[in-house]
């Protein structure tokens, strides 16, 4: 089974840019991955306002009974989060990798307009490779 | 220099020994900038085949420059007159010095007399670019190809110079060959000379 439910991007306004899934578990159709997408970015924001410690930067982790959600927002407001089993540890690293290939293969491309969906051949191969090694290093433990 | 103490005072700039250049720049803050220059041309042209004319036009002006640069730093004020002789001085001298790299490979066409190819397996320039679906066979290697045509040009060996990606069996990703073709009068005053 796998570590990894799904990844999401969004843009700094709520609007998922990027979508992909892992496995079977928690698959979704397009309309329901762009509602749950904005969802979360208000979520998120919300979260800020209401949190009782000063600079909050947001939700980083939301736990439930049947999997996790790791969010790393980045300092223009990028939001990179993933769905994954409970209890898994290194997502964070996973997610720094993720937002590292984002500002590789995604920002250094002329042909990307920026806060619109991303379509970079180098990225979706880049972030496979990059899942699948994560997944070997998972399972190696 | 290694082992100058201090550095020595030039009356006349002239008498300044060329300098080495630095060996490294950031490779992201050039992706950004090759970036912005695709970006920019992109603006201000209807067609493929525009832009691709765009880069080369831009590669070109590096490429005299590079001529220049390289024949007085690295060849003592001498340039190659001979037809292997420039292309390995392209193959070897110019991509050390803008790719910290020689190429990967050169080959002698085999259709045609006139045909060389330049093939890199990742040419530096598209590192982080992917190409969408939609402009077909574009290549931003066309600017590397100004650059090797700017060289080759101001060598005296006017030239035909394009970009293209071929496909590598077992490889995810097409290497890039730059495919010269030489003028006529290229071939035949090579063969004048024996």
């Amino acid at each position: 089974m796998a570590a990894i439910y799904s990844l999401f991007i969004i843009n700094k306004s709520g609007g998922l840019i990027f979508y992909k899934d892992y496995g079977s578990a928690g698959r979704m159709d397009t309309n329901d991955s762009l509602r749950l997408a904005s969802l979360w970015h208000s979520m998120h924001a919300i979260s800020q306002q209401l949190s009782p410690t000063v600079g909050c930067n947001g939700i980083e982790l939301l736990q439930a009974d049947t999997f996790d959600l790791h969010c790393f927002q980045s300092l223009t407001g990028t939001k990179f989060f993933v769905v994954c089993e409970p209890g898994i540890q290194h997502m964070e690293g996973l997610l720094k990798v993720i937002y590292e290939l984002y500002t590789d293969y995604v920002l250094k491309n002329p042909f990307y307009e920026m806060e619109m969906p991303i379509r970079c051949e180098l990225f979706d191969l880049n972030l496979s490779q990059a899942i699948q090694k994560d997944r070997v290093s998972l399972f190696g433990r | 220099m290694i082992g100058a103490g201090k550095i020595k005072q030039y009356a006349n700039v002239l008498d300044k020994p060329l300098s080495r250049g630095r060996q490294e720049v950031s490779l992201s803050a050039f992706a950004f900038l090759f970036s912005e220059l695709v970006q920019y041309n992109q603006t201000r042209v209807d067609n493929i085949a525009e832009l691709e004319r765009r880069l080369e036009d831009a590669g070109y002006a590096v490429g005299a420059r590079v001529l220049e640069l390289l024949c007085h730093r690295e060849k003592g004020n001498r340039r190659e007159t001979r037809l292997l002789g420039i292309l390995s001085f392209v193959h070897s001298t110019v991509w050390k010095v803008l790719f910290g790299k020689v190429a990967d490979s050169l080959e002698k066409g085999t259709e045609h007399e006139d045909e060389y190819m330049i093939s890199e397996k990742e040419l530096l320039v598209n590192r982080f670019i992917s190409i969408p679906k939609d402009m077909g066979t574009f290549n931003c290697g066309a600017f590397v190809a100004g650059i090797v045509k700017g060289v080759l040009d101001g060598a005296g060996f006017p030239a035909v110079v394009t970009a293209h990606f071929v496909p590598v069996e077992g490889q995810h990703r097409p290497r890039t060959t730059i495919l010269i073709k030489f003028a006529e009068e290229v071939l035949q005053r090579e063969a004048r000379l024996g």
